[in-house]
């Protein structure tokens, strides 16, 4: 059933992004400003909108494994976390592309590219320490403990460098301000969908994943017990 | 009235189960013995009942009360692997600490009167660092005790005590049957277990296997017990 | 809850006990913030404008550094002879014993900051006695939030692997808008600028704010959570 589960969406992430691709590079014209390099937006920030989807998911799975102890939620957390980091790393570097090309730099602390680095660290906190804990248990209770602390500071985060005394070189990138050209809505709503899509597909892997490998160490506990 | 009602309490780490079903009721005012071997589950049975973990299925009710109230904790002593005092408190404050923590009416002098019943009364103010060890042992008896609990929790208790301290634990444990608490006890040490034990059980990979009161044949040979109910014998 | 504050109230008093007896983390975190201290003024040769333009930025930073240090031993130190079980089976809550633990760890980081200070305005050349209510607040709101951070991961990391390594691994990015706020601030208020009243920015309030809403989330979090972390 999962099987299916996982072939299904990897055939609807496929109809939905070669399409879009086929869109996004050959029949969108060269924006006007910035020349070719544009098209970059089409994957940064559905990374970045992809990312912040995921990484709610696994605050709500978080919360739902410290009251019912069932692992499937711990499972569920630590692949939509997993994913979720990947994604924030993809914007930070196709963000720092995108700011060379344009702004001749790899990097700049403008608000957006702060905060997603900010998230990135946080993050990674959670996956450095996951695996320096044996019992498995204790992992999922930590974890969770830790992914919760991790979401509530991004509000905080947000306000912090708002703060006016934080440098801010440069305004935010295109879509900070004005809005998008009518032709350019559809295949960037398109690239929501099909980075959602192949994500989710990934996070069921991964979720089975680590279901069967926590069998695998709880077997081999019970072996060396006879 | 029963002390301890652990129903089919299961207890796993990860997908690993250290308990599976394991059944135990002690009666107010018995001494129960917990045999079992190493990995067996003894440990984790009585971190369970000492509220330290918790059941992942089963449940667990100490004086009729399922709840792990302050209450329930007010009235249960734990000693376990580690002594569980602090090396950089004096013995006197080590128990005034203890005292206080446990509700107890008068730390000061609740923590006097425990000195005295083990013998360290004359270096209440040495920090514990310094204690030898048989000393710090009986600090931790005297800690396990000051509050005067009604159901006493020790995890293999005579493990490496000395002389004086084997001899002071089991005379502050009769004391506490006659006053009518009750001792749940796992060991090793099968003879110092069953001269105070009124009941036994004995745990088999995470499962209790037996329980019940303790009877001649115990008491001859405590071996007994593991050949006949058990997966075999204790030592060739 | 009265009982439980008199439990959080005697942890508290026991940590400090042990700890200013031994004095061993409140030594090294302060050397620990000195040697930093002494550190950075080979790393930046500045003059008088520009030091007062970094001057809340190295100060917060010197106190973040000194303050992991504290808040690895809070738990820590339960560990020799299984302290931290006795405590958790005894009838103390989870949430007093880890109040109690972050208070004595504020007052303890408190010290060395105050040590810190007047090292800092002598090596610096920076003016802060006339500053110091401001710096009282500042310090104060901030040093409670990576002590109340500080302490709860402390008991989280207490019985894994690395202990030393992932605790800054995790504090440290959950910290940052804190620091942002308190570094801010504090720059601000030794470069002489108001606070408060007609001639404030504003800059401060918004700050002074941020601190706030950080201490109020995190604390409820980690006395409402702890539990989890300490019963398994």
């Amino acid at each position: 059933m999962r099987e299916k589960a996982i072939y299904i969406l990897a055939i609807l992430a496929a109809l939905v992004m070669i399409p879009n691709l086929k869109t996004v590079f050959m029949g969108l014209p060269d924006e006007a400003m910035q020349g070719a390099i544009y098209r970059i937006i089409f994957i940064h920030v559905p990374a970045a909108i992809n990312a912040q989807i995921f990484f709610t998911v696994s605050l709500v799975t978080s919360i739902l494994f410290l009251v019912k102890k069932n692992f499937l939620w711990d499972s569920i957390s630590v692949s939509c976390i997993e994913v979720g980091t990947m994604l924030v790393l993809v914007n930070l570097v196709t963000g720092s592309i995108w700011g060379r090309n344009q702004w001749g730099i790899w990097w700049a602390w403008d608000l957006r590219m702060t905060s997603q680095l900010m998230c990135f660290l946080l993050y990674l906190g959670y996956l450095l320490v996951r695996p320096a804990i044996a019992e498995p248990t204790q992992r999922a209770s930590i974890s969770a403990f830790v992914a919760i602390f991790a979401y509530a500071d991004i509000p905080l985060v947000l306000m912090a460098i708002r703060l006016p005394n934080v440098r801010t070189q440069h305004p935010g990138p295109v879509l900070e301000t004005g809005t998008m050209a009518p032709e350019f809505r559809a295949p960037f709503g398109l690239g929501v969908l099909a980075v959602f899509l192949i994500c989710t597909a990934l996070i069921l892997i991964r979720q089975h994943q680590e279901t069967a490998q926590r069998e695998i160490d709880s077997l081999r506990r019970e072996l060396h017990s006879i | 009235m029963l002390a301890v009602e652990a129903d089919r309490v299961w207890k796993y780490f990860g997908d690993y189960p250290a308990l599976r079903g394991a059944s135990l009721q002690v009666p107010q005012g018995a001494c129960m013995a917990l045999l079992g071997r190493n990995g067996a589950g003894k440990t984790t049975m009585l971190r369970i009942l000492a509220n330290l973990s918790r059941a992942t299925k089963g449940d667990v009710k100490i004086f009729g009360d399922g709840s792990r109230s302050d209450i329930v904790r007010r009235k249960t002593g734990y000693l376990g692997h580690g002594i569980g005092v602090y090396d950089d408190l004096s013995a006197l404050e080590n128990l005034m600490l203890f005292g206080r923590l446990l509700g107890v009416d008068n730390p000061e002098k609740a923590a006097m009167e425990a000195l005295e019943r083990v013998g360290l009364e004359r270096v209440k103010d040495g920090m514990a660092r310094e204690f030898s060890r048989g000393m710090r042992q009986r600090l931790a008896v005297a800690r396990a005790f000051i509050h005067q609990p009604e159901l006493l929790l020790l995890d293999e208790p005579f493990t490496s005590l000395d002389d004086r301290a084997i001899n002071v634990l089991q005379s502050l444990l009769k004391d506490a049957l006659s006053r009518g608490s009750t001792i749940v006890m796992s060991t090793h040490q099968i003879r110092e277990a069953m001269e105070l034990a009124t009941n036994v059980a004995l745990l088999e990979r995470g499962k209790i296997v037996h329980a019940g009161p303790q009877t001649p044949e115990m008491l001859a040979d405590p071996g007994w017990l593991y050949r006949t109910y058990g997966d075999g014998p204790v030592a060739e | 809850m009265k009982r439980g504050l008199i439990t959080a109230l005697a942890i508290a008093k026991k940590d400090l006990q042990t700890e200013l007896r031994t004095k061993e983390s409140i030594n090294a975190s302060a050397s620990f913030a000195l040697v930093i201290l002494v550190l950075f003024s080979f790393a930046f040769d500045l003059g008088r404008e520009e030091l007062y333009a970094i001057s809340g930025g190295m100060l917060w930073l010197v106190f973040s550094f000194a303050g992991a240090l504290i808040v690895n031993r809070s738990f820590a130190r339960e560990l020799p002879n299984d302290c931290l079980d006795v405590l958790i089976a005894s009838p103390a809550p989870a949430w007093a014993i880890f109040l109690g633990k972050s208070v004595a760890a504020f007052l303890l980081l408190f010290i060395v900051e105050l040590i810190s200070l007047p090292v800092f305005g002598l090596f610096y050349n920076i003016h802060w006695t006339d500053r110091f209510g401001g710096l009282l607040l500042v310090m104060a709101l901030a040093t409670w939030g990576i002590t109340v951070v500080g302490t709860a991961f402390s008991a989280v990391t207490v019985n894994i692997r690395l202990r030393e390594l992932m605790l800054p691994v995790l504090l440290y990015p959950i910290l940052i808008p804190l620091l942002i706020g308190a570094m801010g601030t504090t720059t601000a208020l030794l470069g002489g600028e108001p606070m408060f009243g007609q001639a404030a920015s504003g800059e401060a309030l918004a700050s002074l704010r941020l601190l706030v809403g950080f201490d109020v989330i995190y604390t409820s979090l980690a006395l409402y959570m702890i539990e989890f972390i300490l019963i398994v």
